[in-house]
C-alpha cells in the first residue's frame, strides 16, 4: 500500500487519489474498516473542521488578547530601553508565543503533514502487552515525555549565552521552539508511533538506504559520547572545590541503592512512597552537606579537584553502567523526574511571584565581538549552537522515537505531547535565561571565566572583571566574596558551566520567595544537587544505550557481540564508551582554556547535527505524504540547522583566530612549542601546552568526522526527497514503511481540554458496557 | 476541604502516572482484558521482569 500526496492510502495497483478530506468519518477510505457495534472512533472530519472554523466573538476576544499581550511583552523585552526590564515580561513574551504557535503553526502541520488519524489505531493499542506498549492517558504521557526530554541541557545553555546579552538567546528560545524544535519532535514522534514505535536509526536506515542509515547511526554514537562528556564536564565544574555539593550530590549514591533495594525486595511497586522517601533523604542530604562542609574534616575529606572528581565520575559511569537497571538507574530515575517536575513548578512560581528587574542589556557588549570570555565565537552561528536544547535538540529524536511513540493513546495526541512537550521544555529553557541574568553582570563574568582570565582570586576577578569596560559593572573583591558566603561555597570565581551560575540565580530569586539570605546557601545546593542528578542519570543511560548501539554495530561483524546478556561483550563495549566520554572528559577539564569555552561549542555543534539528521529523516519521510509546497514545514528548519552547524563547523576547522578554530590554536601551540617557550597564552606549562596541541587535535577531527557524516546524512535524505517527489510526479506510489493501518476501539481526546464534539462522542463511549470496550487507561 | 484532598489526590495520582507507578495495575488490566486464562504475574514478580528487561532494553534520558 502506498501513501498518496494528499496523504489518502490509496492502494499501489491504481495509484488513485480519491479524495477523502470532503466525506464524513463513516465513508473515509483510509483502509480501516472500525467495528460497527462500537461508536466512532474519531470525531467526525467535517465536526471537527467547522469548530475549528467557528470564530465566535468570545474566541476572537481570546486570541486577540493572547496576541496583544505577546506583543506588547515583545516590546517591552526588544523595543523599550529602559534601565531595567522586569522578568514577568519574558513569561508573557513565551507563553503567548506557544499559545499562538500551538494553536495554529501545529494545527498547520497537522492539517498538511502528519494528517492523524483516530480511526487507526495506535502501537500501544494493536501491539498492547500491558508492559512496554500500554495506552496512556495524554496527561499523564505528557508529564512522562517532558521528564524525558527535559534535563539540564536547557538549564545551562541560555545561562552561557546570557554572555551576548538577553534578547539573542530569547528570540532563538522562543523563536526556534515554535518554527524548529517542537516541529522536530513532534513529526519524529509522529512517524516513529505510525512505524510501531521503531528508533530514529531503524526510520533513517529504511528511508534514507545503507549508506546514509549508517552514516546516521555513527554520528548518533559519536554525538552521544560528546553529549554524554559534556554535561559531565558540568557537574564536574560544579562540584570543583566544594565539599559541600560533592557531599550532597556523593548522598545520592546510597540513597538510589536503597531506594532500589526497597523495592526489589522490601515493598515491590511502591514508587510513589519510596520516592518520597529518596526526596526527604536528598533534602537532609542537603542540609547535612551544610553541615559536614561546616567541620574541618568534611571540608578536608570532600575537597576534591576538578581532575579527582573526573576520574570519581568515570569510575562511576561504567560500574553504574554495568549494574542491573533495578539496583540504581531505575530508582534514580524515579527520583530525577520527580525532582524536575517540583523544581520546574517552583521556579515558575517564583519568577512569576517575585518578578526580578533585569539590569542586563538586551545586548551586551560582546554581542558583537567573537572572543567573548564566556563562549568564543560570533553570535551568528555560535549562539544557536550554545543554546541547543530549548530551542532545537537532536536528542529528543531519540526519546520521541523511543518510548513515548508505544504509549501514545490516539493519534490526534501526537500533537500535544510532541509540540506541547517542548514547548515547555523551551518554557523551562526562558526560565533558566531569567534567573542567569537576574544577577549582577559583574558576577556572572567573574563566575564564567576560565581561571585564565580571572586569576582565580576575589581581587584579581574583580579588576579583570571592571577592566572588560562593561557598562554599570563595577564589582569589588568583597561583593564576590559575600555572595560565595552567601550560598555557603569557599569561592565562585570561573565555576563555569553554566550550572553554578543557574544555581547562584535561583538561590537569589527564591530566597526572595522563602526563607530569605539565610536560605540562600540551601537553594545554591538544592539547585546544585537537581541539576547534578539530571546529568548523572542521563550519563547513566546515554552509557547504556550507547554501549548497545556499539554492541549491534560490532555485532554485524562479530554476531556473537548481538547477545545482549554476554558479559564479556557487554563490559567491553560500556568500557569503550565510558573510556571514550571520559577521554573527552578529562580533556576538559585539563583544558587550560577551560573546557567549557571551547569544548561547549562542541556540544551544541553535536547536539544540533543530530536535530539537522533527524529533520532529514523527517524530509524524506514527508515527501511521500504532503505536497511539495508543504514540505517547507520541514525543510526550513532543516536548512537552518544545516547552515547553523555546518557553518559553526566550519569555523571550528577553518577559523585562523585561535580562540575559535580548533587547528589554528593547535598550530599556534606547536609552534610556540617549537620556539622552545615554556608558556603561551593561557597554559602556564610546557605540559599544558602538550596538553592544548593534543586538545586541539582531537576536537578538530571530532568535528570534521560529525560535519562529514552529517552532510552524507543531509545529501541522502535530499536524494530520497527529490525520489519521492518524482514518483508523486510520474503518478507512481513510493515505497511505504508504515505498518499497516489496523481499526481502533478506543477513543480519548486529543488536548488537555476536550472539545464539545469530543465530549459527546466520550459520552457515547461511556454508555457503553464495561465488557465491550476495552479497559480505558488513566482517570483524567 | 473534601476538594482540597481530591485535589491533592488528584495531583499525587498524576504524578505516581508520570513516574510510571501504576504500571502493575495497567499490566492487570491488560492481563484481564486480552482474556489470557493463566494467572497473572504477582506485584513482586511484575516490577522484577520490567527492571531486568530494562537491563537489555534502555530507555534514552535526555540532556
Amino acid at each position: 500500500m502506498g501513501t498518496m500526496p494528499d496523504g489518502t492510502q490509496g492502494d499501489s495497483t491504481h495509484g488513485s487519489m480519491r479524495g477523502a478530506s470532503t466525506h464524513g468519518t463513516a465513508q473515509l477510505d483510509d483502509g480501516v474498516v472500525p467495528d460497527p457495534s462500537l461508536p466512532p472512533t474519531s470525531v467526525d472530519e467535517s465536526v471537527r473542521d467547522a469548530a475549528d472554523r467557528t470564530w465566535t466573538p468570545a474566541k476572537i476576544a481570546l486570541w486577540a488578547a493572547i496576541a496583544l499581550l505577546g506583543g506588547v511583552a515583545w516590546f517591552m523585552l526588544a523595543i523599550v530601553r529602559g534601565e531595567t526590564v522586569n522578568a514577568i515580561w519574558f513569561v508573557f513574551a513565551s507563553v503567548c508565543t506557544y499559545l499562538i504557535g500551538y494553536r495554529f503553526y501545529s494545527k498547520v502541520i497537522e492539517r498538511y503533514l502528519t494528517k492523524p488519524n483516530d480511526r487507526r489505531a495506535t502501537p500501544a493499542e494493536y501491539k498492547a502487552d500491558g508492559k512496554d506498549y500500554v495506552r496512556t492517558d495524554r496527561n499523564v504521557l505528557f508529564g512522562h515525555h517532558f521528564a524525558a526530554i527535559a534535563g539540564a541541557g536547557p538549564l545551562v545553555g541560555p545561562v552561557i549565552a546570557a554572555q551576548m546579552g538577553y534578547l539573542p538567546g530569547t528570540i532563538w528560545i522562543i523563536i526556534g521552539v515554535v518554527l524548529a524544535g517542537a516541529v522536530q519532535d513532534y513529526l519524529v514522534l509522529f512517524f516513529s508511533m505510525r512505524r510501531g514505535g521503531r528508533s530514529l536509526g531503524q526510520m533513517a536506515r529504511e528511508e534514507l538506504g545503507v549508506i546514509g542509515g549508517t552514516a546516521a547511526l555513527v554520528a548518533t554514537l559519536l554525538i552521544m559520547v560528546i553529549i554524554v562528556a559534556i554535561l559531565a564536564l558540568v557537574v564536574v565544574n560544579a562540584l570543583g572545590e566544594s565539599p559541600w555539593g560533592v557531599f550532597s550530590v556523593g548522598m545520592t549514591i546510597p540513597i538510589a541503592l536503597f531506594m532500589g533495594v526497597y523495592l526489589r525486595f522490601i515493598r515491590p511497586g511502591k514508587v510513589m512512597e519510596v520516592s518520597l522517601i529518596g526526596f526527604v533523604l536528598l533534602m537532609a542530604a542537603i542540609i547535612g552537606g551544610g553541615a559536614v562542609a561546616g567541620t574541618e574534616w568534611g571540608a578536608a575529606f570532600f575537597h576534591l579537584d576538578k581532575v579527582t572528581i573526573a576520574w570519581g565520575l568515570i569510575v562511576y559511569g561504567f560500574i553504574a553502567a554495568i549494574l542491573p537497571v533495578w539496583l540504581l538507574l531505575a530508582p534514580r530515575d524515579y527520583l530525577s523526574t520527580f525532582m524536575k517536575i517540583g523544581v520546574i513548578v517552583m521556579l515558575a512560581l517564583a519568577i512569576i511571584v517575585v518578578r526580578p528587574e533585569i539590569t542586563v542589556p538586551a545586548f551586551s557588549e560582546f554581542a558583537g565581538r567573537d572572543n567573548g570570555p564566556v563562549f568564543s565565537g560570533a553570535l551568528f552561528p555560535f549562539l544557536f549552537v550554545t543554546i541547543a536544547c530549548g530551542a532545537l535538540s537532536g536528542f529528543h529524536a531519540l526519546i520521541a522515537s523511543g518510548t513515548t511513540p508505544k504509549l501514545i493513546e490516539k493519534e490526534r495526541q501526537t500533537r500535544l505531547i510532541g509540540y506541547g512537550g517542548m514547548l515547555m521544555e523551551s518554557f523551562v529553557a526562558i526560565m533558566a535565561l531569567v534567573a542567569a541574568i537576574s544577577i549582577d553582570r559583574g558576577i556572572y563574568f567573574a563566575m564564567n571565566a576560565p581561571v585564565a582570565l580571572t586569576g582565580g582570586t576575589v581581587e584579581t576577578a574583580a579588576a579583570w572583571v571592571n577592566s572588560l569596560g562593561l557598562s554599570g559593572v563595577n564589582i569589588t573583591a568583597g561583593d564576590l566574596a559575600q555572595t560565595a558566603k552567601d550560598v555557603g561555597e569557599q569561592s565562585i570565581v570561573s565555576r563555569s558551566g553554566g550550572a553554578p551560575t543557574l544555581a547562584v540565580g535561583l538561590a537569589h530569586i527564591m530566597q526572595q520567595f522563602i526563607g530569605g539570605t539565610a536560605m540562600m546557601a540551601f537553594w545554591y545546593h538544592f539547585a546544585i544537587m537537581f541539576e547534578a542528578l539530571f546529568i548523572l542519570t542521563a550519563v547513566d543511560a546515554g552509557t547504556r544505550v550507547a554501549r548497545f548501539m556499539l554492541q549491534d554495530s560490532i555485532g554485524n561483524f562479530v554476531p556473537k557481540f548481538k547477545e545482549h546478556s554476554w558479559r564479556p561483550g557487554a563490559w567491553l563495549c560500556t568500557a569503550i564508551m565510558v573510556a571514550a566520554w571520559g577521554a573527552v572528559l578529562l580533556m576538559g577539564v585539563t583544558d587550560p582554556l577551560g573546557g567549557i569555552n571551547t569544548l561547549f561549542p562542541l556540544f551544541g555543534i553535536a547536539n544540533q547535527l543530530l536535530a539537522a539528521i533527524a529533520l532529514s529523516v523527517c524530509l524524506a519521510i514527508a515527501a511521500k505524504r504532503t505536497a511539495p509546497k508543504y514540505l517547507w514545514i520541514v525543510a526550513a528548519p532543516l536548512a537552518f540547522a544545516a547552515v547553523v552547524t555546518i557553518t559553526a563547523s566550519f569555523y571550528k576547522i577553518f577559523s585562523p583566530v585561535p580562540a575559535v578554530g580548533y587547528f589554528a590554536n593547535n598550530a599556534a601551540f606547536t609552534k610556540a612549542l617549537a620556539d622552545g617557550k615554556t608558556s603561551f597564552g593561557t597554559a602556564k606549562t610546557q605540559a599544558a601546552m602538550e596538553a592544548v596541541v593534543r586538545n586541539t587535535m582531537i576536537q578538530g577531527w571530532l568535528s570534521i568526522v560529525f560535519v562529514v557524516l552529517s552532510i552524507i546524512v543531509i545529501i541522502t535524505a535530499v536524494m530520497a526527497t527529490i525520489k519521492a517527489l518524482r514518483n508523486t510526479a510520474a503518478g507512481l506510489p513510493n515505497a511505504e514503511n508504515e505498518d499497516p493501518a489496523q481499526a481502533s476501539r478506543v477513543f480519548a481526546p486529543a488536548g488537555f481540554v476536550p472539545t464539545a464534539a469530543e465530549r459527546d462522542l466520550a459520552a457515547a463511549w461511556n454508555q457503553l458496557p464495561t465488557g465491550e470496550r476495552l479497559e480505558k487507561s488513566g482517570h483524567h | 476541604m473534601n476538594a482540597v484532598l481530591a485535589g491533592f489526590r488528584g495531583f499525587a495520582g498524576y504524578l505516581g502516572g508520570v513516574l510510571g507507578a501504576d504500571a502493575y495495575k495497567k499490566y492487570l488490566e491488560h492481563h484481564e482484558a486480552s482474556g489470557h486464562t493463566d494467572p497473572p504475574l504477582t506485584e513482586r514478580e511484575f516490577w522484577r521482569e520490567k527492571t531486568d528487561r530494562q537491563d537489555t532494553n534502555p530507555q534514552g534520558r535526555c540532556c
